[in-house]
């Protein structure tokens, strides 16, 4: 029971993490209607900016101020060089614009950091774990990941329902031609819900660093799992991204803890594990491909 | 009427320059350039495939790699099953005779395009974007765990399969059967774009409410289309795996997917030979940045990025352009 539960707060970490990207993304989608596979390359930027001075300086927080403001710095380059010529063509010129941009930034990061993994050991306050319940012991780190991304969520509803920007947020994921109608400063709003998404990309990014290895690829492979969750849940629904990221790190998460084991009662060992692997991975696809079979746009937009 | 004439000269020197390519190779001793050829042909076809449907169908396909590997492991599995003597599934004898693997290649990859067209093409846009890329990461995940057929490290195909009359494991013969075969892809393909089957499909990416309206079951034509250009990836795939002797599921990976979209997009999208000269354009650029430096993905993607945002219609539309300005 208590490596049951284990597996579902592990599956929680994962699943904010998930969220951390998927919020930037699902925003980008939304309101300016481009695809932008350059946003795991954000995050990898934010995790080695961070790790990097966090290495040399020898403080972990130093590196979380590095890791947003690199990300932030990428981001903006990005929107102001690139995807601002993207707007209003096809999805095609995005993806590859976008597949260019990963191409540039994970050759530039082998260039400048080399090939080998870079790792930070975390401050002592978040090294321990804790006693959560009797018997269930538990890292304090992925606590604090847990509740950073909570917060992030709770941060982000209030934003986005309560104040004004979150208004055109709203507004113009719903019809973007009204609201730039309506005479709002589109470009303005459009850098900025850029730049948030890179905040919060690196800031996952810099996160990862104590749990993952730091190194050239990590961006895609998460971009593609976050992929999944905002066309889960729904694109340009912060709140479907922020379900959808908890119930793939669950499942996913899940599937990789119990799957080979189930496999194991069938099959022989070895060839369990790996078939068992290997299903797993392919799991969230499956989901995927489920939900967009039942529902074509998503969890939580309705159909119209 | 000079324009219906420069084409086929153009056609005819291109073909005789590709049939005289091994011979000027080796006079000239660059041998390497056969294999380069063999391989520029090869994800021609692939790339052409894709822009069917990406191009003429408008149906942005990410997945389309999946089709590729699927040709590439049709050829590596029933080889293996032929030098292990055992029957696939207990029923099905492998083999190594290209006159078989190929068709069964074909077969295959059109059967899982019909079902990932059939599922995929229920959404449209963004979601349709993601749902091949979904169902190319499926298989390729499950061939990374199928232990059977090397898992990761992907099938070792010890020799190329085998063409009556035909000495396979010469590079050149090599070359002759792939450009053979390319040839005649492309004639097909041609007839087919200009058929009415082929006025359809761009007639649906224009628009498919014009075309319901007209009475037309749009579905039924993207998921041909579909099919017909997940047959050309699984063609390409099972040449490379002949070419290479090898089946990994780097075929499947989304990166490939990729690449081959690129190519449509460097060769000019939406034209029939567009994709095969972005195929020569992108390896013949991918091995010169490569023997430069070793960080050549920076030139690629730079390069890559500048013909996105600045050309349209790839290195096509920037000749043409150019010598549009001169003239």
């Amino acid at each position: 029971m208590t490596l049951f539960l284990e597996q579902m707060l592990n599956g929680v970490q994962f699943g904010v993490m998930l969220f951390l990207l998927a919020a930037g993304l699902t925003l980008i989608f939304g309101i300016m209607g481009v695809i932008n596979l350059a946003h795991g390359s954000i995050y990898m930027i934010g995790a080695y900016a961070g790790t990097w001075v966090a290495a040399e300086t020898g403080s972990f927080w130093l590196g979380i101020p590095a890791a947003l403001a690199a990300a932030a710095v990428t981001g903006a380059a990005i929107e102001f060089l690139v995807v601002r010529r993207l707007y209003g063509r096809d999805h095609l010129d995005q993806v590859l614009a976008t597949f260019a941009l990963i191409l540039i930034f994970n050759q530039t990061i082998t260039i400048l950091f080399g090939r080998q993994p870079l790792f930070v050991s975390m401050p002592d306050v978040l090294g321990g774990s804790v006693e959560l319940l009797p018997g269930l012991v538990y890292p304090v780190y992925r606590i604090a990941i847990i509740a950073v991304g909570l917060l992030v969520a709770l941060g982000l509803y209030l934003l986005i329902n309560k104040t004004r920007i979150g208004m055109l947020v709203r507004a113009g994921s719903t019809n973007r031609e009204m609201v730039r109608a309506l005479g709002v400063d589109i470009r303005l709003l459009y850098t900025l819900v850029f730049g948030l998404g890179a905040l919060l990309a690196g800031l996952a990014g810099f996160m990862a660093g104590p749990i993952l290895a730091v190194q050239v690829g990590m961006g895609e492979q998460i971009l593609i799992t976050t992929f999944v969750v905002v066309v889960i849940g729904g694109v340009g629904s912060i709140r479907g991204a922020f379900f959808a990221s908890l119930i793939l790190g669950v499942v996913d998460t899940g599937l990789r803890a119990y799957l080979p084991g189930l496999l194991r009662q069938v099959m022989v060992g070895p060839e369990a594990d790996a078939l068992g692997a290997g299903i797993s991975s392919m799991g969230i696809y499956l989901l995927m491909a489920i939900v967009l079979l039942i529902r074509p746009k998503g969890l939580f937009i309705r159909n119209s | 009427m000079e324009k219906t004439l420069k084409r086929p000269v153009l056609l005819a020197g291109v073909l005789i320059a590709l049939i005289a390519l091994p011979t000027v190779a080796d006079t000239t001793g660059y041998a390497a350039l056969t294999s380069l050829a063999t391989r520029v042909l090869i994800y021609g076809i692939a790339a052409a495939s894709l822009n069917f449907v990406l191009g003429y169908g408008g149906m942005v396909s990410f997945g389309h790699a999946a089709f590729f590997g699927i040709g590439g492991y049709v050829v590596g599995i029933l080889y293996q099953h032929y030098s292990l003597g055992e029957p696939l599934f207990g029923f099905i004898p492998g083999t190594n005779q290209l006159l078989i693997t190929i068709p069964v290649a074909l077969v295959v990859s059109g059967l899982m395009a019909a079902l990932i067209g059939a599922l995929s093409l229920r959404t449209g846009g963004v979601q349709f974007i993601m749902i091949t890329l979904a169902f190319a990461q499926m298989l390729f995940f499950l061939f990374v765990s199928l232990k059977t057929y090397g898992g990761d490290d992907g099938l070792i195909i010890r020799r190329a399969n085998e063409l009556p009359g035909l000495n396979m494991r010469d590079k050149q013969t090599v070359y002759y059967v792939c450009l053979a075969i390319t040839v005649a892809f492309f004639f097909i393909l041609w007839r087919i774009v200009n058929s009415r089957f082929g006025n359809v499909i761009v007639g649906l990416r224009q628009s498919e409410k014009r075309m319901a309206a007209i009475g037309l079951p749009a579905y039924r034509y993207k998921l041909m289309a579909f099919v017909i250009s997940g047959m050309g990836c699984g063609l390409a795939g099972a040449l490379m795996a002949n070419f290479l002797r090898y089946a990994s599921p780097d075929m499947i990976h989304w990166t490939k997917s990729g690449e081959l979209m690129v190519m449509v997009i460097l060769g000019g999208v939406g034209t029939l030979f567009g994709p095969l000269l972005g195929a020569a354009v992108f390896i013949v650029l991918e091995s010169i940045l490569a023997s430069w430096t070793e960080n050549w993905q920076l030139g690629l993607g730079l390069i890559l990025l500048f013909v996105v945002l600045y050309t349209q219609g790839g290195v096509q539309g920037l000749g043409s352009r150019l010598l549009g300005r001169r003239a």
